[in-house]
């Protein structure tokens, strides 16, 4: 069986964002970046399937991005992966989903996985089509919003979060993609040995160019930080007057305390 | 302009966001026609065409052929843009209707900026305005940004759609129903939520405390959830419980939209987070800015004394 995984590097959410120079992406400057979230489950989610399949299935994982991306593939071979694909593209970021989706399905076309796992979205950019796009250019079916998966001879069973807490149980036959929502699985922490191990599999390159010739169908006009509401008071300082502040306050203005 | 508008339909009713639907097209000031795999017993309440199918026969969930189906309305009408709600429903099917008409599309759009499309990025700490390089386009609107403005009223002009196959490579098995609530936080005046920024589940008794002092239950976010801080029951939340307390007490919670969901409704809401840019300070009456495990200490012995 051979498995695809597909990852990308994003921003620490935590941090504080600001616009680029051009307007259209947030300047990377000051920012940590990291696996995106989401794409965690999915290579805990193709680890343990090659765990349950002996260890027979080979996963390549995949990552469009600059230098930097390499850090977010290493992390994913050292939780599991056996080899990687870096598509290497500094301007990844004025591409659209429609493009960066051309770039993964053009790769994967000739290389026939069975199973091809995603995030459901990305932490930064957040479209949810990525993994979609992709099943359509190849053609497989696919299954979004994963919380639970389990596979037996050739079908896999999937779990879709639905809104309110219900879920929606479906079979898909292989080859398909599933895209995986948070709280699928417990990702993996690298162990040390895998760590070192990792620095050993391949990471082959590719540049965005051999990739994709497809313009784009939407594009970022501006970015910005969203207008303030106004919203609420702000208590800042030291904490025993925001203490006594917030007690006040809620004294004042609700009925819970007295 | 034309739009196609895509209802939802699950588990044999239609959804209320199915109307807004109508109310993003009427913001857009575009005419509509509607299309809907459901029934004639749950018809929305809509003037205008739309294209019905039986759910009966094609399914709830089953993309491909609701792909299909929505491929033959927009053949008969040829719209604009095909609007669907960014739901499990939305997100999952939106993207195969694009890639079959080679639209672009625009995910969660959550308002209008002369005639492009505003969307979140980061976690709601930037926004971007997005426009459409095809003809035709393909949107999905965030659930709660375009809200009707009165009671849905009207008749709709049903039309039957049909395919000629019902072949699907996915089967789809059934509903599982959300997991038995053990705490009923719909009807607690206060509600104290620990989020990531409590650090680790050692830290939640602190938050705990907080709630038993004002006399109210733990909630939690998505995130804690996840990592096994908190049981499921007390998730706040789009895929947890909607709550309307008289308090709300935000600890070390950023504020993702589906969070907001769940708790925007509480009379009174106070976010504690050392970041002052967290989105959950859009909504929050007080923003306490410090950190949760020194504040929270603080204040509970402050309220019990």
């Amino acid at each position: 069986m051979k498995i695809l995984v597909c990852i990308k590097q994003v921003p620490d959410m935590e941090s504080r964002f600001r616009p680029n120079g051009e307007k259209t992406w947030y300047d990377e400057s000051d920012l940590a970046f990291r696996m995106n979230e989401y794409d965690e489950y999915a290579v805990e989610q193709a680890v343990q399937l090659k765990e349950q399949l002996g260890g027979e299935p080979e996963i390549t994982v995949l990552s469009i991005g600059p230098e930097r991306t390499v850090e977010a593939i290493k992390k994913a071979l050292a939780m599991g992966g056996d080899r990687a694909v870096h598509i290497r593209d500094d301007r990844y970021y004025q591409k659209d989903p429609w493009q960066i989706a051309s770039m993964i399905a053009s790769y994967a076309k000739g290389e026939g996985f069975d199973l091809i796992f995603t995030g459901m979205q990305s932490q930064d950019r957040g479209s949810a089509q990525v993994g979609v796009i992709v099943a359509e250019l190849l053609g497989v079916s696919c299954a979004t919003t994963l919380v639970g998966f389990s596979y037996d001879g050739g079908t896999i069973t999937v779990k879709r979060e639905l809104e309110g807490g219900i879920k929606g149980v479906a079979k898909l036959k292989l080859p398909a993609l599933v895209t995986c929502q948070l709280g699928l699985n417990t990702p993996r922490y690298p162990t040390l040995p895998n760590i070192m191990k990792a620095k050993k599999k391949e990471i082959a390159s590719l540049t965005a160019a051999e990739l994709t010739g497809e313009a784009e169908l939407t594009a970022t006009a501006a970015i910005y930080p969203p207008a303030k509401k106004g919203g609420g008071l702000v208590l800042e300082g030291e904490i025993g007057a925001q203490v006594d502040r917030l007690m006040g306050i809620l004294k004042e203005k609700t009925a819970v305390l007295r | 302009m034309k739009a196609l508008l895509i209802g939802e339909y699950r588990q044999g009713k239609l959804l209320d966001t199915t109307y807004e639907l109508k109310a993003f097209a009427d913001r857009l000031g575009a005419d509509s026609v509607m299309l809907l795999v459901g029934s004639d017993s749950e018809l929305p309440k809509y003037d205008g065409t739309l294209y019905l199918a039986d759910a009966a026969k094609y399914g709830e969930y089953n993309p491909d052929q609701h792909k299909q189906l929505v491929l033959q309305a927009v053949e008969k009408e040829n719209p604009d843009c095909i609007v669907f709600v960014h739901s499990s429903y939305g997100w999952d099917l939106a993207p195969r209707v694009a890639v079959a008409l080679k639209a672009g599309q625009v995910s969660e759009i959550v308002a209008l900026n002369e005639g492009a499309y505003e969307v979140n990025a980061c976690n709601a700490k930037l926004r971007r305005t997005v426009t459409p390089k095809s003809g035709r386009c393909v949107l999905t609107i965030q659930a709660g940004a375009f809200t009707p403005s009165g009671e849905p009223q009207g008749t709709p002009q049903p039309e039957r759609l049909e395919l000629s196959g019902t072949a699907s490579a996915i089967e789809f098995v059934g509903y599982e129903a959300a997991e038995q609530k053990g705490v009923d936080l719909s009807k607690a005046e206060v509600i104290v939520s620990a989020g990531r920024g409590v650090g680790k589940k050692d830290n939640v008794p602190v938050i705990a405390a907080l709630a038993s002092a004002l006399g109210g239950e733990l909630g939690a976010s998505r995130p804690v959830v996840d990592a096994g801080w908190v049981d499921h029951s007390h998730q706040v939340g789009t895929t947890g419980q909607t709550v309307s307390p008289k308090l709300y007490v935000a600890c070390g919670i950023s504020g993702a939209i589906q969070h907001l969901a769940g708790m925007k409704k509480a009379d009174f809401i106070v976010a504690i987070n050392k970041d002052k840019d967290a989105p959950i300070g859009e909504i929050a009456d007080v923003l306490v800015v410090a950190d949760v495990m020194q504040f929270v200490p603080a204040f509970t012995a402050k309220c019990a004394r």
